[in-house]
């Protein structure tokens, strides 16, 4: 049942009170053919530990890598992952869509 | 995100209230936005816009600022009153379409648990259960009996509720006697052209399966005809 959006927003108001670290990822735009819809979510605690997806697997691993920095320092950023932009991101996604994702820590 | 806005969304998103959220992706601040404070914002035609068609997304305000906007509108539930064999059928199609679904019929012998396996089964009649279940604006109710002690309470409800969609299933000759009964029961003539009746696209259906398809495709159109309006207009 952690499938949909909404269990990862309850999820992440649990981690928290939980007394977790948690950063929460969300697309807020996407380009071509992209895996995962606009506000689809992940949710990330300092750990590591993550629900959810902004891909379907693609760019995840570098998305954690940015949310535990967003946990360290509690600044947003916005990432973009796709082939046209393979200069600034190693990874891309391999459906030659494009996404931004909005990665922020939850306070 | 600040935990009380998230808590304050989970909270509305529990209580099936629509409610959507705004983040300048810039600097991070965030602001929610609940359904009766979306006429005062000044962001309330994009507000509005999303909310109808459903769909999250970037826009830019009067400053040229990029904004995000996440739509968080309740999930659709549908409500067939009537644990006929059309309903039966229309089971496996609403889980495949992400419906939730809950049967309510008073008649126990149509309302057995052997006939709905996992179905949210209410045996009472719709005037309590309905209460009980609560329509709102993101509910379908389909009137599926063919009996009007049944049926038509069930429809009053669900017309004053204002629910997404009402269908009611029965012949023409029928749903005339059901208008002129809805007339005398003091509805006008638009909400009562709300009920899609004969329920169901106009496919020539005539087995359980097509009619439970023909219903849900008609749920599905009324659903999104945000997105069929703007095709048309492009």
């Amino acid at each position: 049942m952690l499938s949909t959006e909404d269990d990862i927003l309850r999820a992440a108001e649990a981690w928290r009170h939980e007394g977790r670290s948690v950063a929460l990822a969300t697309v807020i735009e996407t380009w071509g053919s992209a895996p995962r819809p606009v506000g689809s979510h992940l949710l990330i605690d300092a750990d590591g530990l993550f629900l959810g997806s902004v891909s379907g697997g693609c760019v995840e691993g570098d998305v954690i890598t940015e949310a535990l920095d967003v946990i360290g320092d509690g600044r947003p950023r916005t990432l973009e992952f796709g082939v046209a932009d393979e200069t600034a991101w190693r990874v891309g996604l391999s459906c030659g869509g494009r996404i931004r994702i909005f990665v922020e820590r939850v306070d | 995100m600040r935990l009380d806005t998230l808590t304050a969304l989970n909270a509305e998103r529990a209580a099936r209230r629509p409610v959507l959220l705004v983040t300048d992706p810039a600097d991070g601040r965030q602001r929610l936005v609940r359904d009766h404070e979306i006429d005062a914002d000044p962001l309330a035609p994009f507000l509005r816009e999303c909310l109808a068609s459903g769909r999250s997304g970037l826009i830019a305000d009067a400053e040229g600022r990029s904004l995000f906007i996440a739509v968080h509108a309740p999930p659709v539930r549908v409500v067939a009153v009537g644990a006929v064999h059309i309903t039966q059928a229309l089971v496996p199609i609403a889980a495949q379409l992400g419906l939730d679904l809950t049967v309510i019929d008073p008649r126990t012998a149509f309302a057995a648990p052997e006939r709905f396996p996992g179905v949210r089964l209410i045996a009472e009649w719709p005037d309590m259960a309905l209460e009980a279940v609560g329509l709102d604006a993101y509910t379908a109710l389909l009137a599926l009996t063919h009996d009007p002690k049944i049926d038509d309470p069930a429809l009053i409800t669900a017309l004053r509720a204002r629910c997404a969609y009402v269908g009611a299933l029965g012949s023409r000759k029928t749903h005339a006697r059901r208008v002129e009964r809805l007339r005398q029961a003091g509805f006008d003539e638009d909400t009562i052209a709300r009920i899609h009746a004969p329920i169901g696209l106009d496919i020539g259906a005539v087995s359980p399966a097509e009619i439970a398809l023909a219903i849900l495709a008609q749920l599905v159109a009324t659903l999104r005809q945000g997105r069929i309006a703007a095709r048309a207009g492009a």
